[in-house]
């Protein structure tokens, strides 16, 4: 009767952190586009926000498809 | 009867099986998303279902610790294979017919351990592995799906508070797609892999496949369309219960519920680990809506599936046990399963259609439940 610890405990550590950082990209894309948002309505372009909410939410994906990637090749 | 005729049932049965789990299951990914109307009913069983399909073909681990551990292969026969399967599927259909979210994974260990356990002694089944890679998994992985889930849901609502209506309206909307999506490729890593383990035990108790092999490519294709299928046709009362029984489900939730129930199936899938992924989608549901709000879990619906939950092994374990007594019998001991079964299924199915519950209701009834908890950040 042997519980594999360890591989539980990787589960319940690579889970919170990926799912984490996914969570915080993610609402980091949403206030960057509320920035956008917020500088167009004063007439501005609102690039930084663009450009920021592009970088978090590619990174969402990248994430995304790297843990995908590990599960083909593992 | 002939080993090869025999070796024919099993594998359409447990296509029937893995056709019954799609059926069962859309409900663990779809249900968030048809909740606060992200995706439309029809649509989202749809996509589900490629997903499905896709996510069992990315993964074999799963499928690998129930062909090669779990029982004794040189102790039992394609019968008590059958035997067990028409266990797991009858206890399937009945939860099915009166709405319960019960684990069509654990229907089948359940199924599969009762029917090796009578047929072929306590020898055969190889309890430490089933502690170890079924049993532990089922207690731990919900938990850590509700506890992930949790702090994603608390980190969720906090980061975006500033965030604008209309950008999280849009957001959260394809947000909750995406994780949704990721979910159903979970599911087809975890679940669909349980019938290609099953066909290849089988396979390797008729001698067709040497001990230890990996499934075979058509048993991963078949498998993998069964399920997408089952998905497609899906399964309109689970739907319902989870998705407005259990916990009342916000957008930025439903992201955060989903996406820690998918990558905790995701990295059990990865160590083999047989999940149960009902268990799992239900614990993130759980874990968001304490996340969101400390009343946020219905705790009587809770209670009413963790019952059922608790039954599943022991009872299809039940029915698996003497459905492999008699199909290891012989012949017509095969015969008389099959004919039963059939007889049974047909039962629920003739039941479930005196109120049928349509898609046009679940559009009405999620409708009336997305107007009233629109996003509020």
């Amino acid at each position: 009767m042997t519980i594999d610890w360890a591989a539980l405990g990787s589960v319940f550590g690579v889970s919170l952190v990926a799912v984490l950082a996914l969570v915080t990209l993610f609402a980091g894309g949403l206030r960057a586009l509320t920035a956008r948002e917020a500088a167009r309505s004063r007439g501005g372009s609102g690039t930084a926000g663009t450009a920021t909410a592009t970088a978090c939410l590619t990174a969402c994906v990248i994430v995304v498809l790297f843990g995908i990637y590990l599960i083909v090749a593992g | 009867m002939d080993a090869s005729l025999l070796v024919i049932i099993v594998v359409v049965t447990a296509l029937a099986f893995d056709f019954t789990n799609g059926f069962h299951d859309t409900a663990n990914s779809m249900a968030t998303s048809i909740a606060t109307g992200a995706l439309r009913p029809r649509t989202a069983v749809a996509f589900s279902a490629v997903l499905n399909l896709v996510g069992a073909v990315l993964s074999v681990e799963v499928a690998k610790t129930i062909s090669g551990g779990i029982v004794d292969d040189a102790l039992i026969t394609p019968a008590v294979v059958f035997g067990g399967l028409v266990g797991a599927i009858l206890w399937n259909l009945v939860t099915w017919y009166v709405g319960l979210p019960s684990s069509s994974s654990h229907a089948l260990f359940g199924g599969l351990i009762g029917a090796t356990w009578i047929a072929s002694g306590t020898d055969a089944v190889h309890f430490a592995k089933v502690v170890d890679k079924v049993v532990a998994p089922a207690v731990a992985a919900p938990l850590v799906a509700g506890i992930v889930a949790l702090l994603a849901t608390r980190l969720t609502y906090r980061l975006t508070k500033g965030v604008s209506r209309s950008v999280s309206d849009r957001g959260f909307k394809a947000g909750q797609i995406a994780s949704a999506a990721l979910m159903s490729l979970a599911h087809g890593t975890n679940d669909a892999q349980k019938t290609m383990g099953i066909i290849t035990l089988t396979l390797i108790t008729s001698g067709m496949l040497a001990p230890g092999a990996a499934p075979p490519l058509w048993v991963v294709l078949s498998a993998a369309i069964a399920i997408a299928l089952g998905t497609y046709l899906g399964g309109w009362r689970i739907t319902q219960t989870l998705g407005k029984g259990l916990t009342t489900i916000e957008a930025p939730q439903g992201f955060a519920a989903q996406t820690s129930a998918a990558t905790v199936i995701l990295a059990s899938s990865h160590l083999g680990f047989a999940l149960s992924t009902t268990h799992v989608a239900s614990g993130g549901i759980m874990g968001s809506g304490l996340g969101r709000q400390p009343g946020g879990v219905r705790w009587s619906v809770a209670g009413r599936m963790a019952m059922a939950w608790l039954l599943t092994l022991p009872a299809a374990g039940v029915v698996g046990a003497m459905a492999g007594k008699v199909a290891s019998t012989g012949t017509l001991g095969v015969i008389a399963v099959a004919v039963l079964g059939v007889a049974i299924a047909t039962l629920i199915y003739l039941l479930s259609r005196r109120e049928p519950v349509r898609p046009e209701h679940v559009v009405d009834e999620i409708a009336a439940q997305a107007e009233t908890h629109k996003v509020a950040a």
